[in-house]
């Protein structure tokens, strides 16, 4: 195999990532590892949205249950519960027993696993009971915003359970270790990267297998795919389920890189800004999801403090121009032939014949 | 990902400049203030954080504080938790503030503690808020439970109101405040005619007012916050229920909000704060004029605004009588202090960090100003757990950092 | 007051709740019967609406001022809408969802504008005095029922805008076009129909009542830079449960979503009725997934 500039740009990309820590000021290190977080949500909405053609619109609601279900155990480490013992926030919000479905994310591992299987389960049967009934397009992204919505409205509302408003935050330990410490951001720096580059991998391998080939199929001609004898329900549910997985895993490292995890990360707003990360990055490229996302967070880091109006008129202008000029987002500008990379090239030959002259 | 390498970059390179900003000479020292510039919560936080750095342009001019220039660094919280964790980062690591000022709602204090604590910083938080918190990094000198709410019930009780309604934003100030007042309500032999939450920004109306038709209370105790508020008080208004027919009173209303409102709609209703614009006294009187002159001859000052400013002075007596910037020794040094005149009246902190101030309840004017016609026996010493509610509960003093 | 008084007001507030869904997400209905876009920034035309109910009340202030706002406000949302369908909507047009985001921009946009010429508190609509009055029944069995005229006024209002669009859409040769056109677009433009102007004067009437809704919306609340949000999300419920560009499903449809949430707050509180409200909606579509009525099958699309 020849290796070509594009292996020598992804090997130094990730050896810069893999190294980071070692690199950069613990500062910078916190803010990158938390948008690389939220970088393995943004692969599972171009699953979904580049490869499958679903419009999610409530993507916050996954990435919620993933931090919740680890949130709920960081908040129980330490906490002798068989005495009696309860989160502050249950104190005064008039709960004098920890609820039931509190006490199995005692365990460690039961939170972990939780973090996988509640957002794959809620993401497939909500998909499931929205796309058997042929339910899809426009009309799918809109009741996801509405599950948006009503899942932070329930949060909020259930503050006795959930946290409410604040959520959930001050952790110290995960099953005894220290996750507070200078050393323990390295380290989940690492876990964070060593997820980025797994979801990669195995989505840039899912989407080359039949399965993948299908879920384009299924997305180009949903009705053609019926005709030819196939239910494209499974592919459509399969998909949603993974973007879900995928968003509750990144739900669950954000928690532990910011800290908190609250209401405010999963309503309306947030979930349709994790869609513009892809459409601008490309949704129809994994590197341009990643790409996306760190380029959005980071600039909304810069911008919203120095200039707080102008990034409300950025992001939407962002929206606009990213869906009605670059379809195919920033991605689309290194793929040769894409209408993105023609207009590119046009420009850089004008500007060749302008200097020529 | 190539365009990551960009990003990062772009991201290094702008934080570098702006880095650059507070140079580092060595007469000056810098303070952060973290507010909210943008999203939902900027309408209340930004006249805050003019107020805190009308407070440092003053003490600037008077020679800044142990003879350094006070630099105070800004960044924006965003109205989002995760952000304000973040920031209050950047400023204890990168910007190697002394203090942080800031903070509005609970969720940003509650996702702010851990950072503050970790890194050992002092926040000063200038807020109404639930209490049930005592973080020795904290200086809470907004009012806790029974500096506000409870003032407001025992005034209600005095007027004779007994029967009595609560209604609130759907978060956690309203539900805690009212656990605490049910149960007040209770112990004093009042009774509870109804209790509802709509979710923040809610806008209709119409089936709580159709509860409170139904309830028929003495009194409504209205912890809605923000836009709501108007909502609440037209729809109540069309239903013929005016604050002249069924007094209301508020928590989350002052007079910026009253101002906004058009007191027109609100005139005759009560609010309950530790502070109002209208207060007598000179120290007020200069405070106001200040603000003015700084900000626009029509603008208004409310109670946060005010805690904002104090907080700022506190800290400036506290580093001197401590004759230095350690944030721990600030802290002893800020509870070490007396009562001191401020535009609140005198105030001080409490062994707790609270701070000891006076309630007052203030009936609202056609004109947008409150007029007082209520004061608190004496300055009231805080409580951060209600006595009756969370019985065996109580802030120590700190000695740990 | 007596319980069946309060169930039936209850019903009252139901409808009136209606009647603002109705107008908000009719020009969403028609406009998706015709294009299969949706419109985010929708809200924002009710905001719109509002500002302009506030701007003219300043000019013309007394107690008709709020009738000279009802068409300033519909004119200034259908030319806004004009512009939007044309600048933005129709090029897209063939990308349903990425026009959905594309108006999402297109909503923050004028959000921030509002914030910045408004300011971020919002303004004040004074309601006029003659709306001020209650009607309050004080015998029958629903004795003690009370009726604001406030809510008497926007279900008139919603009356009216409903009456002339039917009369539009079913009496006139350009609700001729519309009706198929939303049918069969090819054979519609085949017949001669200039489908092009036909969306471009739905979606600008879809935002003129969009623009009424505003002008209503602040007789019962500030007028804010996001005042439009709280009322779109039902709007697009609406839209789901109503079926294809529908005037009477889109009535249906708000009148149970206006009447699920008023009856269901009696037993429970406003968040929750709000996730009671999504899950009867996909309760719903398991049974018709083609809406309350179906014009078009939904089941064949794309």
């Amino acid at each position: 195999m020849k290796l070509s500039a594009k292996h020598y740009v992804g090997a130094a990309v990730l050896l810069f990532g893999a190294f980071a820590p070692l690199i950069i000021n613990p500062y910078e290190l916190s803010l990158l590892g938390r948008f690389l977080a939220l970088s393995i949500l943004a692969m599972g909405i171009m699953l979904i949205w580049g490869e499958g053609g679903i419009l999610s619109l409530g993507q916050g609601v996954f990435f919620g249950l993933g931090g919740y279900a680890l949130a709920l155990h960081l908040k129980l480490e330490g906490l002798d519960i068989a005495n009696g013992d309860m989160p502050d926030f249950m104190t005064w919000s008039g709960v004098s027993a920890l609820p039931y479905f509190w006490y199995p994310f005692a365990n460690p591992w039961f939170s972990l696993a939780c973090v996988v299987l509640i957002p794959g389960a809620v993401a497939a049967a909500f998909s499931w009971l929205v796309f058997r009934r042929r339910i899809g397009g426009v009309y799918f992204a809109l009741i996801t915003q509405a599950l948006a919505l009503a899942f932070s409205t329930l949060l909020i509302s259930q503050q006795a359970y959930t946290g409410g408003f604040n959520g959930l935050t001050d952790y110290s330990t995960f099953d005894g270790f220290d996750i507070t410490s200078t050393g323990a951001a390295q380290v989940i720096y690492w876990i964070t990267f060593a997820f980025v580059v797994a979801a990669y991998f195995t989505l840039r391998w899912l989407l080359s297998t039949r399965w993948g080939i299908m879920l384009r199929a299924t997305r180009d001609g949903e009705n053609r795919v019926r005709f030819l004898g196939h239910n494209p329900l499974p592919y459509k549910v399969g998909a949603f389920t993974i973007a879900g997985i995928l968003a509750g895993i990144g739900g669950a490292l954000f928690t532990l890189h910011a800290g908190v995890v609250s209401p405010a990360l999963v309503g309306v707003v947030p979930s349709i800004e994790m869609v513009v990360w892809v459409a601008l990055g490309g949704r129809n490229v994994l590197w341009g999801a990643i790409a996306g996302t760190l380029l959005v967070n980071f600039a909304k880091d810069q911008i919203s403090s120095a200039l707080p109006s102008l990034w409300l008129y950025g992001l939407g202008a962002l929206f606009i121009f990213a869906v009605s000029f670059l379809p195919a987002g920033i991605a689309g500008l290194f793929k040769p032939g894409s209408p993105e990379e023609r207009v590119y090239r046009r420009i850089l030959n004008r500007r060749k014949l302008e200097t020529a002259e | 990902m190539a365009l990551k390498h960009i990003g990062l970059a772009a991201a290094l390179l702008a934080s570098t400049m702006l880095g650059t900003v507070p140079a580092r000479a060595d007469g000056t020292v810098k303070v952060g203030v973290l507010q909210s510039l943008s999203g939902t919560m900027a309408i209340s936080e930004v006249p805050l954080e003019d107020a805190e750095l009308l407070a440092i342009s003053q003490l600037n001019a008077k020679g800044g504080v142990l003879g350094k220039q006070i630099v105070p660094v800004e960044e924006d919280g965003a109205s989002d938790p995760s952000t304000f964790a973040q920031k209050a980062t950047k400023l204890l690591q990168e910007d190697k503030v002394v203090t942080v000022f800031g903070g509005w709602t609970s969720s940003s204090r509650k996702a702010m503690l851990p950072v503050f604590q970790r890194l050992h910083g002092l926040l000063w938080y200038p807020v109404q808020f639930e209490g049930n918190e005592c973080s020795p990094n904290i200086m809470y000198s907004g009012a806790q439970p029974n500096q506000q709410a409870l003032p407001a019930l025992t005034w209600a009780e005095q007027k004779g109101y007994k029967k009595i309604f609560l209604i609130g934003s759907d978060y956690v100030y309203p539900r805690t405040a009212n656990l605490i007042l049910k149960k007040h309500i209770a112990h004093d032999g009042l009774t509870l005619s109804g209790e509802e939450y709509v979710p923040l920004g809610g806008t209709d109306f119409s089936s709580i007012v159709a509860e409170i038709q139904k309830a028929g209370p003495d009194i409504i105790i209205n912890t809605l916050n923000g836009d709501s508020n108007v909502s609440f008080f037209k729809q109540m208004a069309a239903a013929g229920l005016t604050p002249d027919k069924l007094p209301v009173m508020s928590f989350s209303i002052a007079e910026p909000e009253a101002k906004a409102m058009g007191p027109s709609l609100l005139a005759g209703s009560y609010t309950s704060w530790n502070y109002y614009q209208s207060l007598p006294g000179q120290t007020n009187a200069d405070f106001v004029a200040a603000y003015k002159a700084k900000y626009g001859a029509d603008s208004v000052v409310d109670d946060p605004m005010v805690h904002g400013y104090v907080d700022v002075e506190e800290w400036a007596a506290a580093v001197t009588k401590a004759g230095t910037f350690d944030p721990k020794a600030v802290r002893n040094a800020a509870v070490a202090l007396g009562f001191e005149d401020s535009p609140l009246g005198s105030v001080k902190f409490a062994p707790n960090l609270s701070m000891v101030q006076t309630g007052y309840i203030g009936e609202l004017q056609p004109d947008g100003q409150f007029k007082i016609i209520w004061t608190s026996p004496g300055p009231i010493t805080p409580q951060p757990y209600d006595a009756l509610t969370f019985p065996g509960k109580s802030c120590v003093a700190h000695t740990a950092f | 007051m007596q319980e069946s008084a309060f169930l039936l007001g209850q019903v009252f507030n139901g409808v009136s709740v209606a009647s603002l869904f109705v107008l908000a997400a009719l020009g969403l209905a028609l406009s998706f019967g015709l294009m299969r876009v949706i419109n985010m920034a929708h809200g924002e035309m009710l905001m719109l609406g509002g500002y302009l109910a506030y701007m003219t009340l300043s000019v013309v202030p007394g107690p008709l001022g709020i009738l000279v706002a009802l068409p300033v406000a519909f004119l200034g949302a259908a030319l806004l809408g004009a512009v939007l369908e044309f600048a933005v909507i129709h090029r897209l047009s063939a990308r349903p969802l990425d026009t959905l985001l594309a108006t999402w921009g297109v909503s923050l946009v004028l959000q921030q504008a509002a914030r910045n010429l408004f300011g971020a508190i919002g303004v004040q609509v004074i309601a006029p005095t003659w709306l001020n009055h209650t009607v309050t029944l004080h015998s029958g069995p629903f004795s003690g029922l009370d009726l604001p005229f406030t809510r008497l006024f926007i279900l008139l209002v919603a009356a009216i805008v409903l009456g002339a669009i039917a009369l539009l859409l079913n009496k006139t040769r350009l609700g001729l076009y519309v009706r198929a056109v939303n049918q069969d677009r090819p054979v519609a433009a085949a017949m001669g129909v200039n489908a092009r102007l036909v969306d471009l004067l739905v979606f600008s009437l879809g935002t003129g009542v969009a623009g009424l809704a505003g002008v209503i919306l602040a007789l019962l609340g500030p007028v804010t830079p996001t005042v439009g949000q709280s009322y779109i999300v039902p709007a697009f419920l609406v839209v789901i449960l109503g079926g294809l560009g529908s005037l009477v499903g889109t009535t249906i449809a708000s009148l149970i979503i206006g009447l699920f949430t008023a009856l269901i707050e009696i037993f429970v509180d406003v968040s929750v009725a709000q996730v009671l409200l999504l899950v009867f909606v996909i309760v719903f579509i398991q049974f018709r997934p083609q809406g309350v009525i179906t014009v078009r099958s939904r089941a064949l699309e794309g």
